[in-house]
């Protein structure tokens, strides 16, 4: 046994675990819900490469060309596919939790999850479309 | 040695030690009122409860009606004024409780929805889903939350009453989580202890109901009635025990025997029909159900499993929609502790001990004859439940007796001077007692396992749903000599915190005095009633045995009986009739 | 099929230790048996000394609450044969202070339950002569399912929230919160607003889900929490388009 139990007559000792820093190593949903929130990391670098862009933008055709050379180096290749899964992983997490926060009743019956989540894909997937369509016509 | 005083104690936080501390809370406010419990509130036993509770709402009832359904069903045997206080009170009691918040299921107009159950001739029983106690437990804690003035003691075990000058005037608990003996003083004391169907081996009450109120009662001098009175719920699942509930009859499922029969209709139950009748075949009453399985398995016509007989309970045709509607909780149990989906396959039952219609004796305001005492709930007999209860009418009785005996026991209280001062002599012998015989206990060759175990089993040979006066006279020796094995018992824990082997053994002290009261009950009523059986005089006999049977501890700790008249108003004893 | 299955228990005994050490059992395995019929099995044969919670042994009392190989689980429900060949680690509950073996303290949580106001709380009280609040099978569904909570608190375990800020006040308090405010008969969702949307309310969920995921009762605690949030959220606006409209 340790050392001393401090234990004294009628007043035990409750034992406090400590939580560890590497809790969510624990189980598979942690991990997940972890790289669930480091996804707003990988938002956030999006929306900075944007702001760059309208920056290289506003400053001429030249600097935008310069930017858009940038973007092509493998660096910035890998750090675009990498923010993309996640961007991906953060939509599709987000989607699935959606139905859980809003609860639409029609005619006394809860709406299934599925139509929730459904929707969101169909209203991506159309969007989605819609800015293909304009940004691949000639 | 701590000393805690109040006014009003509630021993037991279940439904009717709920509903007690409300009431007193509410007519008293300024009374100090305190819920003392072995238990946190929400793990009360009332939580099991499923089927429903029942009043008279309906245009077509009648409180007569109730009152008569439920006097026959007691065979004749529970205080006709005593009922008729209890079937009046109900609808208000109950409708209390809907303004509580409690969920009852209803009709799509907004009202209260009502469902036929076992030996009721109109439908009366409320209900919430299948989980009817469980809402109700938590809908009264919740309520008790919004009163400053009830302070709780959650986990501390009473182990003893403190009487003096003539009163009771407290008790005497172990705080479990520190080991620390307390003693709390009170006015009045109110035992909501709940029954003792762990007396039994197969039965579908939790480990806590050891009968604790009944023994603490006895042994403060109190009789206990009618303890020979022990219902068995004729559908509990094999091995566990676990509860199906009657409400799966009274939506129409049929009991079946081996060969697919509905063997009902040849116990004088009536006729089979497909949808169900009130009053007839498996909405008959609990006792005569439990008959009925016992007279089956002795013509060889029930099925044998692993764990015993049993036989077929059939829900298929209520379709899934009812049956995920109407006893979801079914459904969860069966797939959960069977395997079986109820939907497609019928479901192994076989009677189980569930209720002690025997308690604390009280009059109709739930006093005791000890002033300063009261009781309510299944702790106690008032007797509306006589010699066999109807399903649905004892969440009801938890709430109009807890109320009952609430306001009385305020009222008392508020009369009465502080403690005695030798009270505290009494709690310092009594933590001498605890420390000396069990806490610093050495050596021992008995373990409580075991004294459990041989209980059970001469409890289930014996003192089963039919007895016989041989079987019941070697109990009654048996019981004994375990009584004396007791005193050697050997305990491994002897820690101070949260020692579950003290209250173990105490548990079991307290069950074996109950298990003698219900023993000693059953051998001296020589009559066949309700749910006591006897195969030696299978007749009822209104002439020598329309009483009560009060058992009082004598000297060497064994009971002894004596008798008081049932209470007649306006039903002289008639015949029990079902199924015509 | 094996005869027998090992059971490591975490122990705990103030008086004796500091801190707690894991035993381990030896029971008899049968395919009905569930994790509590093997803790009753120690304590009656084996060692009389293991002290742990439990009552009704069907699903609804909630006392077993306990972690079965790292998930929070009632063990009444909690069938060995899930966990061959075992050995089968029961502990306490995580995030509670442990008084003993597998016993752990709950008075945290019973606080925070009084401090949501549980209870239905109405402006005017209807006569009980007038009979019952009317309230339609569709107005019961909408908080039907809050109301199973059986206060197991295995999603306050599974919590890792609760666990990091133990001030949070928790997934089953804030369902039931909600079973009250959704319940057509209640009039108080103002009164538990505060609490709701203070400090130590909603806003500490990052909608992790594990609690939902451990509830044996399916109440959706993190359902639950997510609605209010659109409610809490809605709500703020409201005071800030409108600072006197929301009196």
């Amino acid at each position: 046994m340790s050392a001393e139990p401090h234990y004294t007559p009628y007043h035990p000792r409750w034992y406090r675990r400590r939580v560890s820093v590497w809790w969510w190593l624990q189980n598979p949903s942690y991990a997940g819900f972890v790289l669930r929130e480091l996804t707003s990391v990988f938002v956030a670098i999006f929306a900075a490469v944007y702001l760059w862009q309208l920056r290289a933008l506003v400053r001429g055709p030249e600097a935008y060309a310069d930017f858009l050379d940038r973007l092509e180096t493998p660096p910035f290749l890998l750090l675009h596919a990498v923010a993309f899964l996640f961007v991906l992983f953060h939509a599709v997490t987000w989607f699935h939790l959606a139905p859980k926060a809003v609860v639409v009743r029609l005619s006394g019956k809860r709406v299934p999850d599925w139509v929730i989540v459904g929707l969101n894909y169909a209203a991506w997937l159309l969007l989605s479309a819609g800015v293909a369509f304009i940004l691949l016509r000639d | 040695m701590d000393l805690f005083a109040c006014d009003v104690l509630v021993v037991g936080g279940g439904g009717a030690g709920l509903r007690a501390a409300i009431a007193v809370a509410e007519t008293h406010p300024r009374l100090r009122v305190a819920v003392i419990s072995k238990v946190y509130p929400m793990r009360s036993h009332t939580v099991s409860a499923e089927g429903g509770a029942a009043a008279v709402i309906k245009a077509g009832d009648s409180l007569d009606e109730h009152a008569y359904d439920t006097i026959s069903g007691a065979d004749w045997l529970c205080d006709q004024d005593a009922v008729e206080a209890f079937v009046r009170e109900a609808p208000e009691e109950m409708l209390r409780l809907e303004h509580w918040g409690c969920p009852w299921n209803r009709e799509p107009d907004g009202h209260i929805a009502v469902r036929p159950f076992g030996g009721m001739k109109v439908e009366r029983t409320w209900f919430a889903a299948d989980k009817t106690g469980f809402h109700m437990l938590h809908s009264l804690f919740q309520t008790t939350l919004k009163y400053d003035v009830i302070q709780r003691f959650d986990e501390y075990f009473v182990t003893t009453l403190l009487v003096d000058e003539g009163r009771c005037q407290g008790v005497v608990a172990i705080e479990l989580g520190t080991g620390k003996i307390q003693a709390i003083t009170a006015k009045a004391v109110i035992l909501c202890t709940g029954g003792c169907g762990k007396v039994f081996p197969f039965t579908t009450n939790a480990s806590i109901k050891n009968g604790d109120g009944m023994a603490l009662a006895y042994r403060a001098g109190t009789p206990v009635k009618d303890m020979e009175f022990v219902q068995y719920h004729p559908t509990g699942l094999p091995f566990t025990g676990i509860l199906i509930t009657e409400a799966a009859r009274s939506e129409g499922g049929w009991l079946l025997n081996k060969d697919g029969y509905r063997y009902l209709q040849d116990y004088d139950l009536g006729k089979p029909e497909p949808k169900p009748v009130f009053r007839s075949m498996e909405l008959g009453p609990r006792d005569r159900l439990s008959q009925a399985f016992v007279k089956e398995q002795e013509k060889d016509r029930t099925l044998v499993g692993p764990y015993g007989h049993y036989v077929h309970l059939d829900v298929r045709h209520l379709g899934e929609r009812v049956i995920d509607k109407k006893i979801p909780f079914v459904r969860e149990l069966c797939l959960k502790y069977v395997g079986i989906d109820p939907v497609k396959e019928m479901i192994p039952v076989r009677p189980v001990v569930h209720y002690m219609m025997g308690g604390i004796h009280t009059d109709i305001h739930g006093a005791t004859p000890l002033p300063g005492l009261y009781a309510a709930g299944e702790a106690a007999c008032v007797s509306i439940n006589g010699a066999n209860r109807l399903g649905s009418n004892s969440l009801t009785e938890i709430l109009v007796f807890g109320a009952r005996a609430g306001k009385a026991a305020a009222a008392f209280a508020a009369e009465q001077r502080e403690a005695s001062s030798s009270i505290l002599d009494q709690a310092q012998d009594e933590q001498r007692r605890l420390e000396d015989t069990l806490l610093h206990r050495t050596g021992g060759k008995e373990r409580i396992a075991t004294l459990r175990a041989e209980m059970h089993q001469v409890m289930e040979e014996s003192a089963g749903i039919y007895r016989a006066e041989a079987a019941l006279k070697k109990a009654a020796e048996k019981l004994q000599e375990l009584q004396e094995r007791a005193r050697d018992v050997a305990l491994e824990d002897h820690s101070y915190t949260f020692n579950t082997e003290l209250t173990a053994a105490l548990e079991l002290s307290y069950m074996l005095d109950v298990a003698q009261m219900i023993v000693q009950s059953a051998l001296e009523r020589t009559e066949s009633r309700g749910s006591h059986q006897r195969t030696d005089h299978p007749q009822r006999d209104d002439e020598r045995f329309l009483k009560h049977s009060l058992a009082y501890r004598a000297e060497d700790g064994s009971p002894r009986i004596e008798y008081l008249p049932v209470t007649i108003t306006r039903w002289p004893p008639g015949q029990r009739v079902y199924g015509r | 099929m094996q005869a027998t299955v090992a059971l490591t228990v975490t122990r705990y005994r103030p008086e004796r230790e500091s801190e707690p050490t894991f035993q381990t059992y030896e029971v008899p395995f049968r395919k009905d048996w569930v994790v509590l019929d093997a803790l009753n099995h120690i304590k009656d044969n084996l060692d009389g000394s293991l002290s742990y919670r439990w009552s009704c042994r069907m699903g609804v009392c909630g006392s077993c609450g306990m972690k079965v190989n790292g998930i929070p689980k009632l063990t009444c429900a909690a069938f060995l044969s899930d966990d061959l060949p075992g050995p089968v680690r029961v502990e306490p509950l995580d995030y509670f202070p442990i008084i003993r073996d597998l016993v752990v303290d709950l008075t945290d949580f019973m606080r925070k339950l009084t401090k949501v106001k549980p209870w239905i709380i109405r402006k005017e009280e209807r006569p009980l002569a007038e009979g019952e609040y009317l309230q339609t099978p569709d107005q019961l569904d909408a908080y039907k399912q809050f109301s199973m909570c059986i206060n197991c608190m295995l999603c306050y375990s599974a919590c890792p929230i609760y666990g990091l800020e133990p001030s949070f006040i928790g997934p089953a308090v804030i369902a039931l919160a909600q079973r009250y405010n959704m319940d057509s008969r209640d009039q108080g969702a103002a009164e538990r607003l505060e609490i709701l949307s203070g400090h130590d309310g909603i806003w500490q969920c990052t909608f992790v889900g594990e609690c939902t995921k451990v509830c044996p009762k399916h109440v959706d605690p993190a359902g639950a929490i997510q609605q209010y949030k659109l409610t809490g959220a809605a709500h703020w606006v409201k005071s800030l388009l409108l600072p006197w409209g929301t009196r």
